[in-house]
Formats: structure tokens, C-alpha cells, sequence
């Protein structure tokens, strides 16, 4: 009896495992069977022509310089947010004061909240100040987005520095400050990866750039001027009745995991190499 | 030895009765501790522990676990400061100078007192690094006379042949045994008075403990060393000097041989004898 329920749920274990690996590997499978014979040069050289949504030339090259401008803007704006308010409720506070607690529930309701009311209140925020739809517009609301996730995953490695380390430079006679560049070196990984996490989730969402940034056919020159992103051109390609320009949304999706895959490695492949010199 | 008739004069006495002190000229101190108390929480956890450790000399505080060794340690180095509910009353003096006292650094407190841990906690950076860390943070900078400190103290814990063709790896990468020895030239390298170490062996292999010990009696030149050891067996290796701390206070104080052989205090008879631990 007991041999049969640890077969069953070693069983159940691994069907869970398989299904998720198969997901992953047939939504593979999909963007690169619809989206290869798509993909040519002119998709990631060109800015859209006259009639590419019809199906005549042109190429993407503006969502992908959009999405590139727009996920580097948000990234360094919620890194300089999220580090230090990591730092300060970890290292400043102590760890379960009361106030680090709260921030702490702060940032879990606002990692639930859906894109779309970021989005929604991106907006609005938008239409306060006087701008309107622009690459900076979209920057603030993906900032919106991913600070939460970034917080929280930073939070989760800082949780696993041992007191010693913080301490040995102590020690030695640093200052706070000082110790606090320590552990940051120390948090490095897990900074690559809050970023990673925040990188996928901010370049791949539609919703917050929907009202925010806006969409044209143009390379955004200032951040007051609208952009395209991937993931709306992958949507207003998709709803195209035209199967050829389906396809190109494929393609466009296709873009956009490259883009994803090749930033994790190369950030991982950096911070292995940092994390071996010096400060 | 000397005989029952006239036990050997406690360490304590010795260090105040001035007279004795000149005359022998023997025991001289830098750091001496008078009526601290420490409370975490509420607990009372240090009672009015006043003693004054010996310069050049190796002073071992051993006491069950839980009897407030290692918090008399860190309250040198002033390493409560940053807990909450820590608080800590009375003096702890190093040059004559309160570190406890109003308007004084830490930093500069801590600097006097090279710390190591009861497992080594190398920086994430590298050998090198690693040791040149503490003389960066206090402005030097000239990579010749950086790589003179590192070289000398990484001499100086017997080191340098090991690593001397791999300064730049990280020092992780080292055994534990040798990450040790690395903190201990870490903590040489900003030049601190005292040495203390918190159970420093503890996590160590035999051999590196050795070469640790071997480290602390030639260090003893020139520094004072306080250990919390809760192996009495190494406190009869190295000990010049024995505090005995039994729940928060400090039973008796004196010369290795004095508490070892000829102990004052039931309780510290007890202890020795292995009644408990």
C-alpha cells in the first residue's frame, strides 16, 4: 500500500514535470515553424512600409529598437529603486522589524496587481502630467511593472546572507556603506536574475504599453515621442485576417524569445565574470 | 610549582594591585572590561564582568555553551551596536580610551581589534582582495604598497607559498582551513592590537587547527589574543591566561596554570573536572 501511493506521486511528479517541459518545448515548436519562413532580413532591418500590415515590405525594426529602448529605460530606473529599498529593509532595518514586513506586503499586493491596471494607471498618470503616449510613458509604466518583481526576488537572496559576511567587514572597521558594497558583490547573482526576471516579464507585456507608449511605424529619437513595442506588433499582426501577415507575428515572436534568450546568457556569462574580480 | 601554602596570586590581583604590578613589571594590559553588563531582550545575560586581559598573551574564555563567551567577545568589538535589542552598560577600555564612551567611532574601535569568526567568511572577491580589503577601506592606495601588506601578511599566516601564484582567483576557492589562516591575515592587515576569535577552530580539520594554534603563539608577540573556546583541551595547548564563565559571570580569572591546576572556585573544579559542559 505504502509502495503504491510513493509510485503514485512519484508518478504525478513527474507527469507535472513533463507537461511543462512539453508546453514549453510545442510553444517552441509553434513560433518557429510559423515564424522561420517569415523571418527574413527585412523583418529585423526594416521599419514598417506604407502597406506592411497588408502584406507588402517592411519589417519590424522599430518594435524591436522600441522594446530594447523601452526595457533598458525601465530596468535602470527600477534598479535604482528596487536595490536600495532591498538593501535598506534587509540590512538597515532588521530583517522582520515591523516596517520591512510592511514594505515587504506592499510589494507582494503590488506584484499581483495585472499589467493592465498598471497600464490603466500609467495613463492616467500620463494625462496628469500633460504627456502623451511616448517611449517615457511606456518606460514609467514597465517600471510600475517589474519594480515589485525585482524587490521581491532581491529580497529573497538578501534573506540568505549570513550574518558573518556582514560582520567580517564590520570588523575590519568599515562603514555601513562599505559593508554595504560588500553585499552587494555577494547579492550579484541574484541581482542578474531579479533583472532577468523583470527583463522577460517587461519586454513580452502588452498591456502596460498599450495606452502608454503608444505604436508607429517610426524609430522613437526622444523619449517624448511615441514607440512600438514587440508585443503589440506581434498583436496587431496576429489580428490581421491575412495569413502571411499572421505568420510575421510568428516571426515577431520569435524575435522577441531571441532577444530574451540572448540577454539571459550574455547577463549571466557577465556576472560570472564579474563576480571573479574586483570591486 | 608553587605549593598549597601559597596559591598563586589571581591575574585579576596582580593587574590591581599597582604596586605588584610595577614591581613584577610582568602583566601589562590594553584592553580591560569593568562592570558590563549586557541585556538582550530582557535577559541579563552578562553580569557585571570586570577583568583585564593581558598584552602579549594568550587568554582563553571557556564556560559551558550559553554562559555568555562569545557576547563578552563581540561587546570588544562593539558588534551589538547594530541589534536592536541589545543594550550594554559599563566600560570596555583599549588604550585607555572607553569604546563605549560618548562621540566615539566605531570603526575606529574595530579597527584596534581583528575579529575572526567561528567559520571563515571570506569576502566575495578575490585572494587578494580579500586581504588588501581592510588598508583599501583606510586609504591606501598605491598597488605596490597594497601588494607589500598582502604579501607580508599572507606571509605572516603561512600562506604565501600556497597562494602566491593565484592571488587573483577568488577566495572561495580555498580550503576552510586555508580561508581561515586568510581571514586571520585579513584581520592583521589593518595592524589591530587584539586578536579575537570566536571559536575559530571550531569548523576546522585537526591539522588546520593546529597551524591556527601554531599562528596565535607565535602572534602573541606582538598581540594580545582573546579566544572563546569551548574545547578545554585547547586552552591547555595555549593558553596564557584562563577566564572561567559560568551563566553570564565571570567565575574566576587567572593564569592557565593557576585555574587549570589549582582552580578557587567549586564551580570551576566542577567544570574542569568534566561534571558538566
Amino acid at each position: 500500500m505504502r509502495k503504491l501511493e510513493e509510485k503514485i506521486f512519484k508518478g504525478l511528479m513527474i507527469g507535472a514535470s513533463a507537461i511543462i517541459i512539453s508546453i514549453l518545448l510545442y510553444i517552441l515548436y509553434i513560433i518557429i515553424r510559423k515564424g522561420i519562413p517569415s523571418l527574413t532580413l527585412d523583418m529585423i532591418t526594416k521599419v514598417p512600409s506604407g502597406g506592411y500590415y497588408l502584406g507588402k515590405e517592411g519589417g519590424i525594426l522599430n518594435a524591436i529598437v522600441g522594446s530594447l529602448l523601452l526595457i533598458t529605460g525601465a530596468v535602470l530606473i527600477s534598479i535604482s529603486i528596487s536595490l536600495p529599498v532591498a538593501l535598506y529593509i534587509n540590512f538597515i532595518l532588521h530583517k522582520n522589524s515591523r516596517f520591512s514586513n510592511i514594505v515587504r506586503l506592499s510589494f507582494d499586493i503590488l506584484y499581483g496587481i495585472p499589467s493592465i491596471v498598471y497600464g490603466a494607471f500609467g495613463f492616467m498618470l500620463m494625462v496628469f502630467l500633460g504627456l502623451q503616449a511616448s517611449l517615457l510613458g511606456g518606460i514609467i509604466a514597465v517600471s510600475f511593472l517589474i519594480i515589485p518583481i525585482m524587490v521581491r526576488s532581491i529580497d529573497e537572496v538578501a534573506a540568505y546572507i549570513p550574518r558573518d559576511l556582514i560582520e567580517a567587514p564590520q570588523s575590519l572597521g568599515a562603514t555601513r556603506y562599505e559593508t554595504l558594497k560588500v553585499i552587494v558583490r555577494q547579492l550579484m547573482p541574484g541581482i542578474t536574475t531579479a533583472v532577468l526576471l523583470a527583463v522577460g516579464r517587461g519586454i513580452g507585456d502588452a498591456a502596460t504599453v498599450l495606452f502608454t507608449a503608444g505604436y508607429t511605424d517610426s524609430i522613437p529619437v526622444s523619449p517624448g515621442q511615441p514607440a512600438a513595442t514587440l508585443p503589440l506588433a506581434i498583436f496587431f499582426q496576429l489580428g490581421s485576417p491575412l495569413e502571411e501577415v499572421q505568420n510575421r507575428a510568428y516571426a515577431a515572436a520569435l524575435i522577441l524569445t531571441a532577444i530574451i534568450l540572448l540577454l539571459s546568457f550574455s547577463a549571466r556569462y557577465f556576472s560570472a565574470k564579474l563576480s571573479k574580480s574586483k570591486i | 610549582m608553587i605549593g598549597a601554602k601559597h596559591p598563586p596570586k589571581n591575574a585579576m590581583e596582580y593587574l590591581m594591585d599597582s604596586k605588584e604590578t610595577e614591581k613584577s613589571n610582568a602583566v601589562k594590559t590594553n584592553l580591560s572590561v569593568k562592570d558590563l553588563n549586557v541585556y538582550i531582550q530582557d535577559k541579563h545575560i552578562l553580569k557585571n564582568i570586570t577583568l583585564a586581559i593581558p598584552e602579549k598573551s594568550i587568554t582563553c574564555i571557556i564556560g559551558p555553551s550559553g554562559c555568555g563567551k562569545t557576547t563578552l567577545l563581540r561587546s570588544f568589538n562593539r558588534l551589538h551596536d547594530d541589534a536592536a535589542d541589545v543594550r550594554v552598560t559599563g566600560n570596555v577600555v583599549i588604550d585607555g580610551e572607553d569604546i563605549y564612551g560618548k562621540g566615539v567611532e566605531v570603526t575606529h574601535i574595530r579597527k584596534k581589534m581583528g575579529l575572526l569568526a567561528q567559520r571563515p567568511t571570506v569576502l566575495p572577491m578575490s585572494i587578494f582582495e580579500n586581504v588588501a580589503y581592510g588598508p583599501r577601506i583606510y586609504g591606501v592606495k598605491k598597488r605596490r604598497q597594497l601588494y607589500e601588506i598582502v604579501k607580508n601578511q599572507l606571509v605572516s599566516v603561512g600562506l604565501w607559498n600556497e597562494v602566491n601564484d593565484r592571488l587573483k582567483t577568488p577566495a572561495i576557492r580555498l580550503s576552510i582551513g586555508q580561508q581561515q589562516r586568510l581571514c586571520l591575515a585579513r584581520g592583521l592587515a589593518v595592524e589591530p592590537e587584539i586578536i579575537l576569535g570566536d571559536e575559530a577552530t571550531s569548523a576546522l580539520d585537526p591539522i588546520s587547527t593546529a597551524k591556527i594554534e601554531e599562528l596565535f603563539l607565535q602572534l602573541k608577540e606582538k598581540y594580545g589574543i582573546v579566544l572563546v573556546t569551548h574545547t578545554l583541551r585547547q586552552a591547555k595547548r595555549i593558553a596564557d591566561y584562563i577566564a572561567f564563565m559560568y551563566l553570564g559571570e565571570l567565575i574566576e580569572f587567572g593564569t592557565a596554570d593557576a585555574i587549570l591546576n589549582h582552580p578557587q572556585k567549586q564551580l570551576t573544579k566542577d567544570y574542569l573536572s568534566g561534571s558538566f559542559s
